[in-house]
């Protein structure tokens, strides 16, 4: 499955889709990336006159690329799935935040695997900005289904 | 293995999960993990993976799928550790 293809079976759409690109993709990990907008619409609130991505929208954006495109990576991997129509839920983030993300950031997320069982997806996520930093660490789980 | 061994190995699986104190205090074969134990749904797969690990067995759907509470997640261990 290609890269496109999993972005377009996202059930996503602006302005919450946060993936812009899938670039390497197994049975054990993903890597994925997304450059935050200046224009987009959080930064007028959070914070008055100090722009910082929030750390709710870095998550989301970890769980995207971390659970969701992974997700439906994975189960493209079972036989006689349709994706035209993916659930998904997340049921738990447990993710610390080591840097601010500002506006027109680009960032790499990198998620491993931790098991895909009974519809249930967990990975361990990193996300690192341009210099090589770690921004996010931690765990997400949700529940995929196709 | 009896279902009295099961049961007390069961038990520090489930904890970590658990959001009802008191009624794990109580625990009985009858306790439901979603209703009494008040653990959530998306935790049971958790749960099921540990329980994998302690007996070194293999949960399937149709297994996975009748632990609801104590006293059926006791038997579908038993039943597995006797197919071993």
């Amino acid at each position: 499955m290609k890269s496109k293809e999993i972005i377009s079976k996202l059930p996503y759409q602006e302005p919450f889709l946060y993936v812009k690109t899938i670039d390497e993709v197994s049975e054990t990990s993903i890597k994925g990336s997304y450059t935050f907008k200046a224009s987009s619409w959080f930064y007028k609130g959070h914070f008055k006159n100090n722009p910082i991505t929030p750390g709710v929208i870095l998550t989301e954006c970890a769980a995207q690329i971390g659970l969701a495109s992974f997700g439906i990576y994975l189960l493209s991997q079972e036989k006689d799935v349709n994706l035209e129509q993916v659930k998904l839920a997340m049921t738990s983030t447990h993710v610390e935040f080591l840097k601010p993300v500002l506006p027109g950031d680009k960032v790499i997320v990198e998620a491993e695997k931790m098991y895909f069982r009974f519809s249930k997806l967990k990975s361990s996520v990193k996300m690192y900005d341009l210099s090589g930093d770690l921004v996010l660490q931690g765990e997400l789980a949700g529940v995929i289904l196709p | 293995m009896t279902a009295e061994v099961i049961q007390e190995r069961l038990k520090p699986i489930v904890k970590p999960y658990v959001n009802n104190q008191e009624n794990f205090n109580n625990l009985s074969l009858k306790s439901n993990f979603i209703q009494d134990l008040e653990i959530n749904s998306a935790n049971l797969v958790d749960i099921v993976l540990d329980v994998e690990d302690e007996f070194d067995i293999r949960i399937e759907n149709n297994d996975m799928e009748k632990m609801t509470n104590v006293e059926a997640t006791v038997e579908v261990i038993q039943n597995l550790l006797a197919k071993k």
